[in-house]
């Protein structure tokens, strides 16, 4: 079981390099929000998965803050200025 | 093959960081600059996270990407409008090497750190605090150190915090509040709200014994007010008139009277009792918490808000 | 036995995530990568969910585990959605 949350570790990482290349590479801002969002969740796997490797709980908690926050930064990100448009 | 694995993946967490950096510095719009700093920050709370250090991925998952994130959306939001999309310059060369000597220096500080960690000559910090961490009134030994052992330096931090609210509070009046919001924003903030204060609350209680404390509690409870806001409704949660200014100044005036009161037993400054010393620490914790909150959400409204001249008894502008 | 049906679950949860990022470097639209990402990404961390929760002992852990997955699909759901409809502003904007 050890070994395979550290390969699992491993693969979400290399998922998350792959993905940030794919983000460098669009040039549109939404087109990287979605591409944060998924940074977002692949963080959370990951986080949660080294929680299980490292044994370590507080790890979770530390998953639970990254996705609260990720939402928070999408509404962030998606609220234009009073003059744009509704919503 | 256990080694190598998370050998790998630490390194892939390395790169991506510095990849993140240098394209956040050289991005072509603020917006995408943004973003890429917001990822950054999820990436740096990943490395905290291999470094096992679980406090400090809270934080840098909390303020330094999230809320931090939500600010420079927020600051970028009042930048005049431009008819066209011109392209933006590039930063100046100066502010380049600048910050490129700076990233130079810190890699020679982490290359110092890891060479004086492989000598084992003297007494560990992390024995000593460990040998004392009963006298401490909390069993988690980062909080021990934040509000016992540094008292003073949480204190002076909190001093600082207070200082940079000041200086944005003299900008003027608050930024101009979102319009209000669909029903997919206002139903999400209806829950995210609530959850967000629940989770604080709880990093807040949980921060005796295991990672949490008060400035991840006090960042999740400033996201809230801030969410609050961005969904249109101009009322952040902040008490107004008298009120918001005892909150401001709470953090630190709560430390440093405990700090003082200590000394009435012929102590030093902010040598707790022993027996008091839990009760203590969580008492200014709480109210660290709220000024945290306060300020945090107060720096994002970018200057006074509404209700800093209206409301109670002896309010003045 | 747990162990084995863990591991199946984190290796699907695994499989969905890697396809997310595949389809986001290989779809041709935003909106096609959009929806690709939040649906396999939703569903990767699901399965990586519940093959943590069958190895984990403690209850409060286990809760918290399944509320981060309730949350992120609620948030990735109204997310997607919002940026959906910021793309499609900011094209009837410059159109």
């Amino acid at each position: 079981m050890g070994e395979l949350l550290l390969i699992a570790s491993v693969t979400l990482g290399l998922n998350l390099a792959l993905s940030l290349l794919a983000m460098l590479r669009q040039p549109a801002a939404s087109d990287r929000m979605l591409s944060a969002q998924l940074l977002g969740t692949n963080g959370v796997g990951l986080m949660l998965l080294l929680s299980l490797a490292q044994d370590q709980a507080a790890l979770v908690d530390a998953a639970l803050v990254l996705a609260l926050l990720a939402a928070v930064v999408v509404i962030a990100f998606t609220r234009r200025a009073p003059e744009g448009s509704h919503d | 093959m256990t080694f190598d694995a998370l050998l790998l993946l630490d390194m892939l967490l390395a790169a991506m960081m510095l990849m993140l950096a240098v394209a956040a510095l050289h991005s072509h719009s603020l917006r995408q600059g943004i973003i890429l700093f917001i990822v950054f920050g999820l990436v740096t709370a990943l490395a905290w996270a291999r470094l096992r250090a679980p406090d400090v991925a809270l934080a840098e998952a909390a303020i330094g990407s999230g809320v931090a994130g939500a600010l420079l959306l927020a600051a970028l939001r009042d930048r005049k409008p431009r008819k066209q999309k011109t392209p933006m310059a590039r930063p100046a060369w100066q502010v380049l090497t600048v910050t490129y000597l700076v990233i130079g220096l810190a890699l020679t500080a982490s290359w110092a750190f890891l060479d004086a960690q492989a000598n084992h000559a003297g007494p560990r910090l992390g024995a000593m605090v460990q040998a004392e961490l009963a006298n401490s009134g909390v069993a988690n030994p980062v909080t021990a150190v934040l509000l016992n052992f540094r008292a003073y330096d949480t204190l002076l931090e909190l001093a600082v915090l207070l200082a940079a609210l000041l200086g944005v509070l003299a900008l003027g009046p608050e930024r101009t509040a979102p319009r209000a919001a669909g029903p997919v924003v206002t139903h999400l903030v209806a829950w995210l709200t609530p959850l967000l204060i629940v989770t604080a609350g709880y990093l807040l209680w949980v921060g005796a014994h295991a990672p949490g404390g008060a400035f991840q509690a006090g960042a999740l409870l400033a996201a809230a007010g801030i969410v609050v806001r961005l969904s249109g409704n101009p009322h952040t949660g902040l008490p107004s008139g008298v009120w918001i200014r005892m909150l401001a100044v709470a953090g630190c005036g709560v430390f440093m009277f405990v700090g003082l009161a200590s000394m009435s037993g012929g102590a030093n400054l902010l040598q707790y009792p022993a027996d008091w010393a839990g009760t203590l620490i969580l008492l200014i914790e709480i109210f660290a918490t709220l000024a945290i909150a306060a300020s945090l959400v107060l720096v994002y409204l970018g200057g006074r808000p509404e209700s800093w001249s209206s409301g109670g008894k002896n309010a003045r502008a | 036995m747990i162990d084995l049906l863990s591991a199946g679950l984190i290796v699907g949860g695994l499989f969905f995530y890697v396809a997310g990022t595949v389809g986001l470097i290989r779809l041709p639209d935003t909106l096609s990568r959009l929806h690709a990402v939040t649906k396999a990404d939703n569903l990767g961390l699901g399965l990586l969910v519940f093959g943590l929760l069958l190895q984990l002992s403690d209850p409060l852990s286990m809760l918290k585990v399944l509320l981060i997955w309730v949350l992120v699909l609620a948030a990735s759901a109204a997310g997607g959605q919002l940026i959906a409809r910021h793309l499609q502003h900011k094209r009837e904007e410059s159109s």
